[in-house]
């Protein structure tokens, strides 16, 4: 029998209302006790004075590229990028290649993340065959062979009898739809935020109305159906104002927020960096602003990363050209520590925005601490000083914008059903 | 006077001290195009590469003939006959067109920023001869030295600029250009033509095209092309031309001694009546005599300047 006992850590375990200085016990992988000054015998023992134990995090939009694009990233150097960042657990979207639409390449995704991954992988299936936005996928079978979601994310399913339709069947096996919420008509080739600096820069601007549009109709969907809308990586003041609303009504709504569109602005575009390039672009100053308020309040679910790995001839080109998306694993848990030191949210609340909460929404039974749990432990050192150099990433793809920022906060130690997956 | 500028991406790059000095060199070279023998050993031995990655026929001639008649040896490249539809990234042509040493490449190329892209890869100079819908700074120069030659100064004249704002690239570059030089640059368009934050660039925008032209000193008017806006931004250029278009009737608006321009191709009977293109307050061929000499000042600058003088 293999026993960890981690002592004297700065135990957060929001799910269960636990912020105490305790010991925690690991056997065979799972958490066993949790109490003050445990005096068991153990094969190891780690201090973790100063630092805190933490649920390993769950970041619940992740792209992995794998199968297919693999010169990207795959599912090993993903994972490996996942347990730096203190994540143990990611849902990774199903626009790989063969798509996540049929239960041998959900099958193939789980199998090689159990076998070479330092991460969980939950794989979200599409909502429609292909991600061609006509016909449902086999979402039964695809929920009994692992998934926990479904979405067409990158696309929007564009038809609203389609998306009324995905409502309805996804609850009929308890799984949510995740809705990437954009009006493609009203992006119109856009490429980055639509306001003063696209103005400046020349570039085209796809208007925060594109978001809002969709989620309005995602949300009176969600509403009408009574089926269950996740909305990804909301972006703009009225989308977070939108879904405060349907809560309150009692809508089945959940969303998340990512770093980036918490952290920075469509400033960033200046230079025409494409390393700011991103769906949904960074958006303005009152858009930052009223997401901070929408973490403060509890009206998003989650933090998530959107991580979005891509070959570095991909972005080393023209604005116009470059794809969208950045990686995020290993630079959510700084820049939302730092939402703690700004004073937006407090410790626990971030902690649970990247962990329990994200949890729920998918239904998976991790980000906890409780007794009988799977051990996946992030140690985290809050006040740990380090320089973002990309190329230090364990991400295959190095597309980040915060290359040389200094962070603040690091997972110094990452457990995955109590191995040892990263230590820094 | 010290000219710190390696590049001409952008009329952003410059103040109007160094706007001024750019158009007082164009003063000094301008009279070599009128010579029997229109050519001056400058910039003899330089090697400018014209890229353009667009059709253009006005500002490449224009910036070919700039090249030569300061004896540089000029080399045009176009989009077509290029390595681009061989599926070249933009950064290998440009490396490959270095590594034969240039002094000079002078881009036009559909992506806003691609100027700036390439002035961060290469390390010859980068004139920007428009990118995208983002700068056209020889534009700008040659319209102010054009406003210059026609009023005297810029500072305190209201310039009307009409037309489709959201895509045009000069526009951006005059907005700033004659801002910087103390004009009040007064914008009009149809609502589906004006951007966000325009104001910021530093313009006003008019409730109509009345206003706009009100006491107007200088009437821009900008080409409009349907292929170009799309389908969703003007019902027909019919209307486009009833409404903005400038006319004998509306110019009657500006000031009587009121210069018209437009930086070309015209669509004459749309954005401009030929009664007006060819009237007597049209400056639009100046304009072009005047880009020829602003982009000589452009290229010496920007092979060396006031170095080269003192060779």
């Amino acid at each position: 029998m293999s026993s960890i006992l981690i002592k004297n850590g700065r135990i957060i375990d929001p799910a269960n209302n636990i912020d105490a200085t305790l010991d925690l016990l690991i056997e065979d992988g799972k958490i066993v006790k949790i109490g003050e000054s445990l005096n068991v015998q153990a094969a190891e023992m780690i201090d973790a004075s100063g630092l805190l134990v933490t649920p390993g995090l769950v970041d619940m939009h992740v792209h992995l590229r794998d199968p297919g694009l693999e010169y990207k990233e795959d599912i090993i150097s993903g994972t490996k990028s996942a347990a730096a960042g203190g994540v143990t657990s990611i849902a990774c979207m199903p626009n790989t290649e063969p798509i996540i639409d049929n239960l041998a390449i959900c099958r193939y995704v789980i199998s090689k993340a159990q076998e070479q991954g330092s991460a969980n992988v939950f794989p979200i299936g599409s909502v429609t065959k292909g991600l061609k936005g006509e016909i449902l996928s086999e979402m039964g079978e695809l929920k009994d062979g692992g998934c926990v979601a479904f979405s067409d994310d990158g696309l929007p399913v564009a038809s609203s009898e389609l998306m009324r339709r995905a409502l309805e069947y996804a609850d009929t096996f308890e799984a949510p739809i995740i809705s990437h919420a954009e009006d493609l008509s009203l992006v119109a080739g856009g490429v980055m935020n639509d306001g003063p600096v696209s103005t400046e820069l020349g570039l085209k601007g796809i208007p925060w109305v594109a978001e809002d549009a969709m989620t309005a109709r995602d949300i009176m969907l969600a509403e009408f159906t009574g089926g269950r809308i996740h909305m990804a990586h909301v972006s703009t003041k009225g989308c977070v104002e939108m879904i405060r609303q349907a809560k309150k009504r009692g809508v089945r709504v959940t969303c998340e927020v990512t770093p980036h569109h918490f952290t920075l602005t469509d400033e960033a575009v200046r230079g025409y960096d494409t390393n700011a390039k991103m769906n949904p672009p960074l958006r303005s100053q009152a858009d930052v602003d009223a997401i901070r308020t929408g973490l403060a309040d509890g009206t998003i679910d989650a933090v998530a990363t959107d991580h979005a790995p891509h070959h570095i001839d991909e972005k080393n080109v023209e604005f116009a050209i470059a794809m969208n998306g950045i990686v995020g694993l290993e630079s959510m848990l700084p820049l939302t520590l730092s939402l703690v030191e700004e004073g937006v949210i407090d410790l626990n609340r971030a902690i649970a925005l990247m962990s329990c909460q994200p949890s729920a929404v998918l239904g998976i039974e991790r980000g906890t601490l409780s007794k009988g749990a799977v051990a996946d432990i992030a140690l985290i050192d809050p006040s740990l000083e380090w320089e973002l150099v990309p190329e230090k990433l364990h991400s295959k793809s190095k597309n980040t914008p915060f290359g040389g920022w200094t962070m603040k906060g690091a997972a110094v130690r990452t457990l995955l059903a109590g191995k040892t997956v990263f230590e820094r | 006077m010290n000219f710190p500028h390696r590049h001409v991406l952008g009329i952003k790059q410059f103040n109007a001290k160094e706007l001024n000095f750019i158009l007082d060199t164009a003063e000094s070279f301008k009279e070599i195009n009128t010579r029997n023998i229109k050519k001056v050993p400058t910039l003899r031995g330089k090697t400018i590469i014209n890229l353009f990655f667009e059709a253009s026929t006005r500002t490449r001639t224009s910036f070919e003939i700039a090249g030569k008649r300061l004896s540089a040896d000029t080399v045009n490249i176009s989009g077509s006959s290029s390595s681009v539809v061989k599926g070249e990234t933009l950064e290998d042509t440009a490396r490959n067109i270095e590594s034969m040493h240039p002094d000079i490449i002078v881009m036009r190329h559909s992506a806003s920023g691609s100027c700036d892209y390439l002035a961060a890869r290469l390390k010859c100079a980068v004139v920007n001869a428009g990118d995208g819908t983002h700068e056209h700074p020889s534009q700008a120069l040659l319209d102010a030295f054009t406003i210059r030659q026609h009023k005297g100064s810029i500072a305190g004249l209201k310039v009307a600029i009409i037309g489709d704002i959201t895509h045009s690239r000069v526009v951006r570059s005059n907005i700033d250009c004659l801002n910087k030089l103390g004009a009040d640059v007064v914008i009009s368009g149809p609502k589906t033509m004006l951007p966000p934050g325009l104001e910021r660039l530093g313009c006003r925008i008019a409730a109509n095209l009345t206003e706009a032209l009100k006491d107007a000193d200088v009437v821009m008017m900008l080409r409009i092309q349907l292929e170009r806006q799309g389908k969703t931004l003007l019902p027909s250029l019919r209307e486009y031309s009833r409404y903005f278009g400038l006319n004998e009737t509306n110019l009657k608006l500006a000031k009587p001694d009121a210069i018209v321009m437009h930086p070309g191709p015209m669509n004459r009977g749309v954005e401009i009546s030929t009664a007006v293109a060819d009237g007597p307050q049209n400056v639009i061929l100046d304009q072009v005599e005047n880009g020829v000499a602003v982009r000589m000042a452009l290229l010496y600058l920007a092979a060396g300047g006031e170095k080269i003088a003192e060779d």
